[in-house]
């Protein structure tokens, strides 16, 4: 079957999807976005969450045919994404530019001049990547709930991240890139 | 494999009736993971998002009628004063990703023994809305519903569009066993409701027998104690040895098996303890709100 969604701003357009074929597998196979990371298949670790109009969910557990005429948003999307929000302009991410993507983060202190979302900045600064298995779907998860609630605590961040498993065990550094994002989000302010 | 995409409820009533085996699919948390590990090949999905009002609820005066597929997360948002037992229970669902996509439509379909939802809306009191295209509405009483293992009362033609639930008229608790707090199928788990007007009290015991179920008996032994000693009234702390026979008498209810969650006698242990702390919970919480109402010492 054929599905036509947004992603990442653009509309796009997947063929021969197969009827029992989870958005996860439609994004990384068929659309060429492979942030998006396949892990479990099963909900339990949070590694292909992206935004389904807007809510976080588990694309492994989305069936494609689910997501006809949707907005979805995946971690290839999510500079541009959080560009938007705080210029209010609305330009998207080009399917190509997509997949052209990669983290260019610099030594910056601020993330000012690179192409990164502020929550991507902040887990370079704190040092959160690890294998970086993870970090797609923390990245998605920690963006979503500083668009919520700008000033969590310890137990907000714990609550919002629960879903989302480090083998690395990295979780310290991944509450501080957290905490740094939301208080240079503060500063900006 | 044919993915159906009914636009309406009705639309969907009539693909069920013409496609039995038709699997139907809402937030996608239980079927997903049997087609991702090809534990399950449906002939037919039945895709259940376009139909906006499953994700409605309305509160009317005695009950909210809960459509199949509002998400945990509206419910933990929107829904903590009229069902707090069931609030409680959404919140210890998986994750936050997932909260966003289940519902309670979907784990009254799969009826696993280990459900979430199950204890609470057992303890709550709650009927099931089904419907068929040949027969129209009925009603299925929650009591009634689990049949057996992953079965329910639901027929071939049949789909879930609500659940009825009665508004909470006291306190309410929820309690489950897992290894953490977040991502855990519930090793067991317990849902206490107290209904001051009736003065009665429910319970509701998940993953401790092949159905979830009430423990009738020790609920039966409960309000016998309650009513003969007045406390309903008299709002004082209940006494250990009724508490204890409460607990013991829910253990007596359960019907467990070892597997690798948990052992039969650490279940029907654990269901003893969360019986005792859920019962001390909402009784001073009731005895916290009587104190302040008239006639009460």
């Amino acid at each position: 079957m054929r599905v036509n969604f947004t992603v990442n701003g653009r509309p796009q357009e997947a063929d021969d999807v197969w009827e029992g074929e989870s958005l996860l597998y439609v994004l990384r196979e068929r659309l060429g976005l492979p942030g998006s990371k396949n892990a479990c298949e099963q909900g339990e670790c949070g590694s292909c969450t992206v935004r389904l109009d807007g809510v976080p969910v588990c694309s492994c557990l989305v069936a494609a045919g689910q997501v006809e005429g949707r907005e979805v948003v995946t971690v290839e999307g999510l500079a541009e994404y959080a560009k938007q929000r705080s210029c209010g302009s609305s330009c998207g991410t080009s399917l190509n530019d997509a997949q052209q993507w990669a983290a260019k983060g610099q030594d910056s202190q601020t993330g000012e001049g690179t192409e990164l979302a502020p929550i991507q900045q902040a887990f370079i600064d704190a040092g959160a990547v690890q294998c970086g298995f993870c970090t797609p779907g923390l990245l998605v998860a920690a963006d979503e709930m500083l668009e919520r609630n700008p000033n969590p605590s310890d137990a907000d961040i714990r609550e919002a991240l629960s879903g989302n498993l480090c083998r690395c065990t990295g979780y310290e550094k991944i509450m501080d890139a957290v905490r740094l994002a939301a208080a240079r989000q503060g500063e900006a302010v | 494999m044919d993915f159906l995409r009914p636009a309406s409820w009705e639309e969907a009533l009539a693909a069920k009736a013409e496609h039995p085996t038709a699997v139907p699919i809402a937030g996608g948390t239980d079927v997903m993971v049997e087609i991702n590990f090809d534990h399950r090949r449906p002939e037919y999905l039945l895709d259940l998002n376009r139909i906006g009002d499953l994700t409605e609820w309305e509160t009317g005066e005695d009950t909210v009628r809960l459509g199949a597929s509002v998400p945990y997360t509206g419910i933990m948002e929107h829904l903590r004063a009229e069902l707090p037992g069931l609030a409680l229970a959404s919140h210890t669902v998986a994750s936050p990703q997932i909260r966003n996509r289940g519902g309670v439509g979907g784990n009254l379909g799969t009826a696993s023994p280990a459900g979430d939802a199950h204890p609470a809306l057992l303890a709550a009191g709650a009927d099931v809305e089904v419907e068929s295209a040949a027969r129209g509405t009925r009603l299925i009483p929650i009591d009634e519903f689990y049949t057996g293992v992953k079965r329910n009362a639901l027929q071939p033609d049949e789909l879930i569009r609500a659940v009825h639930i009665k508004k909470a008229d006291g306190p309410q608790q929820y309690s489950k066993v897992g290894t953490r707090n977040a991502m855990v199928i519930a090793v067991c788990a317990f849902g206490l409701a107290l209904h001051p007007e009736t003065r009665t009290v429910r319970t509701g015991i998940g993953s401790a027998a092949p159905t979830p179920v009430r423990a009738k008996a020790a609920e039966e032994f409960l309000n016998a104690a309650l009513e003969e000693g007045g406390f309903w009234d008299n709002g004082k702390i209940i006494t250990p040895s009724v508490a204890k026979q409460f607990a013991d008498l829910c253990s007596a209810a359960c019907n467990p098996i070892d597997d690798v969650r948990g052992t039969a006698s650490y279940r029907r242990h654990a269901v003893g303890v969360m019986a005792r702390r859920t019962l001390t919970w909402t009784w001073e919480s009731y005895r916290g709100t009587a104190a302040h109402s008239e006639g009460v010492a």
